[in-house]
């Protein structure tokens, strides 16, 4: 167990792992709060034609994805404001040219090798140079900064952007700043997780836990806590079973998500029967509050849980838990990135 | 300034005219705009003067969102201008003088959030890249209890129904303690008593001194509060003086009869500040 901390390479890898499982979520939740959930994928496609550019020059391929990926980012966000109909064709175009246009230019390149390329894609923790490491470090700390350091702006602008800017916000340069450091976050996790799976480490661990929170403070915090700890088993599971990492740790992390998905349901029963006992105002409130949990919940979804709640509790339980339930469901089916 | 106030207080609101648009809260003159390529306004004039109540009324399409939109600026103005508080559009920064209270569906993401962070995103113009100290807590929880959801602070956006939902957004605008306010479909989905709460955090507003820009689909328990109600047909300015009671209430389609206190309301349509 002991010994797997003794190369330096898995001592680098073990600190990637960190440094990507607090960056990505923090980035993440805001992409997941504007609902554009898989923004983070289409960035990792683009980053393809950035690690090819680096092999045809010889260069860092970090640094080549960075700017590749910034441009990518700054192109989406542009796409995304201009509210256009055909937006989400035009985001295609922009991810498959990204992808092919990264293995193309892979294939022109000396240094060929697939093994290299398969590296970039599913993320290798045999290849998190001392160079990459001190990369990522920097990168890392300025999406951190970003993202913890204007919180609130960040917040304002993802939960209700008209408002934004009526608060004076500058409404564009803070969503230009979000894209650019959605893309920073795609080169960091890139070496750990792999291109393919970057957006998995941004989106899974936010989805996860709010299945538990309430705030979004509360959800920033465990998204960033899921990440770190399964970014680190992940690598350490990777290392003891030989496997590539990327697909260990998003598979750890979806796991999460099952585990905290059937928690949320005994907990949030119990917040509302401690609710509950705040007093009289349980019936006043029961009659709109039923009205409105059945609008917001999507068809289906509000059916199951309510339905085997009625029984039991049957002034406050079904109006909390049909909101409840919908939320993960709807976080992850939110695809709308040309919005 | 001093004729601006004088108009307000004056007991009948008279139409508004470019030549005091000048000093008006909101003044927009001639404004055309197009959303996807459509025309929406084709020369909207609007005047806002200090604590008035205008209401702003019409048909579904007839242009009445763009036209806060373009208020607020995220329509932009084909031709025109507008001025705010004096100013010219893009001349303006005192926006923690505007309360904006949007249409209801703007307001849940993707991620989960509490009544209070939801609000606290209103006293973004005074802190700004400052740390969120302890009187901004204090604003919140004043504009937090103005609309009687002191209790829920802690309780997740999702989880509220929709009249309450529409107090988070309105105490959201107040925390700043704006000098205007401008709501779009307060009304729009909130049962009758939430309603009458609405009617009564919006009076308060009122005699502060708040100027007030309503879109509405019907008046409601808010007519004896509104001073002059503008009619868009069109994208045009069909009515501008008096709320007309024939549009407001009955002849929209599609309204509901929402006569919560018929009694008292209809006794008095003059406005609050007569």
């Amino acid at each position: 167990m002991i010994e797997m901390f003794q190369p330096d390479f898995m001592q680098r890898a073990f600190l990637a792992a960190v440094l990507v499982g607090v960056t990505a979520p923090s980035i993440g939740i805001y992409l997941v709060q504007r609902r554009q959930a898989l923004m983070g994928d289409g960035i990792g496609h683009v980053a393809l034609t950035g690690v090819g550019l680096g092999f045809l020059f010889q260069a860092n391929p970090m640094w080549t994805a960075v700017l590749v990926c910034v441009l990518g980012a700054v192109v989406m966000e542009l796409v995304r404001a201009r509210g256009n109909q055909r937006g989400d064709i035009a985001l295609a175009m922009l991810f498959y040219g990204g992808m092919a246009g990264g293995k193309l230019l892979v294939s022109m390149s000396s240094q060929s090798g697939a093994g290299s390329l398969e590296s970039y894609l599913w993320g290798s923790i045999l290849f998190v140079s001392p160079g990459d490491l001190a990369v990522i470090g920097l990168l890392a700390a300025v999406v951190l900064a970003v993202t913890v350091g204007l919180r609130r702006q960040l917040f304002a602008v993802c939960q209700d952007e008209e408002f934004a800017r009526v608060t004076g916000l500058p409404v564009r340069v803070l969503n230009l700043l979000l894209a650019v450091m959605a893309a920073v976050t795609v080169t960091v996790a890139m070496r750990v997780v792999g291109l393919l799976l970057v957006s998995a480490l941004m989106v899974v661990p936010v989805a996860a836990a709010q299945q538990l929170t309430r705030s979004f403070a509360a959800t920033q915090a465990t998204a960033i806590g899921v990440g770190v700890v399964t970014a680190l088993l992940g690598v350490g599971t990777s290392y003891q079973a030989d496997l590539p990492s990327g697909p260990t740790i998003v598979f750890l992390a979806i796991l999460t998500f099952a585990l905290f998905s059937v928690v949320a349901a005994p907990l949030a029963r119990r917040r509302h029967r401690a609710s509950a006992e705040h007093g009289p105002a349980v019936c006043d409130v029961a009659l709109p509050d039923g009205t409105a949990g059945s609008s917001p919940g999507g068809p289906g979804t509000a059916g199951g849980p309510v339905a085997v709640l009625e029984g039991t509790e049957p002034v406050r339980a079904p109006a909390g838990t049909a909101v409840d339930a919908p939320l993960s469901g709807e976080s992850l089916s939110s695809r709308g990135l040309a919005q | 300034m001093s004729a601006v106030t004088a108009t307000a207080d004056s007991d009948r609101p008279r139409p508004s005219s470019p030549e005091d648009a000048g000093s008006a809260v909101v003044g927009l003159r001639g404004a055309v705009a197009t959303v996807g390529g459509r025309p929406v306004l084709r020369g909207v004039d609007l005047t806002v003067r200090p604590g008035e109540v205008v209401a702003l009324l019409g048909a579904n399409g007839s242009g009445k969102s763009t036209t806060v939109k373009s208020v607020i600026g995220s329509v932009p103005l084909d031709r025109g201008s507008l001025e705010l508080f004096g100013r010219p559009y893009r001349k303006f920064r005192d926006w923690h003088r505007i309360g904006y209270v949007p249409q209801r569906t703007t307001a849940a993401g993707g991620v989960p959030a509490t009544v209070r962070e939801v609000v606290s995103t209103g006293r973004l113009p005074q802190h700004r890249l400052l740390p969120f100290r302890r009187k901004d807590r204090a604003a919140v929880d004043r504009a937090l209890s103005a609309v009687g959801m002191l209790d829920r602070a802690g309780d997740g956006v999702a989880h509220l129904s929709g009249g309450q939902h529409q107090r988070v957004l309105i105490a959201r605008a107040l925390v700043g303690v704006p000098d205007l306010l401008i709501m779009d479909e307060p009304m729009a989905g909130v049962d009758v008593d939430s309603q009458q709460v609405l009617a009564d955090i919006l009076r308060t507003e009122v005699e502060r001194g708040c100027a007030v820009l309503l879109v509405l689909h019907e008046l409601g328990p808010l007519e004896p509060l509104i001073d002059r109600a503008v009619v868009l047909r069109d994208g045009c300015v069909a009515h501008d003086g008096p709320p007309p009671r024939g549009v407001g209430q009955h002849a929209l389609p599609g309204h509901d009869h929402v006569h919560p206190h018929a009694d008292d309301h209809h006794r008095t349509t003059q406005g609050l500040l007569a």
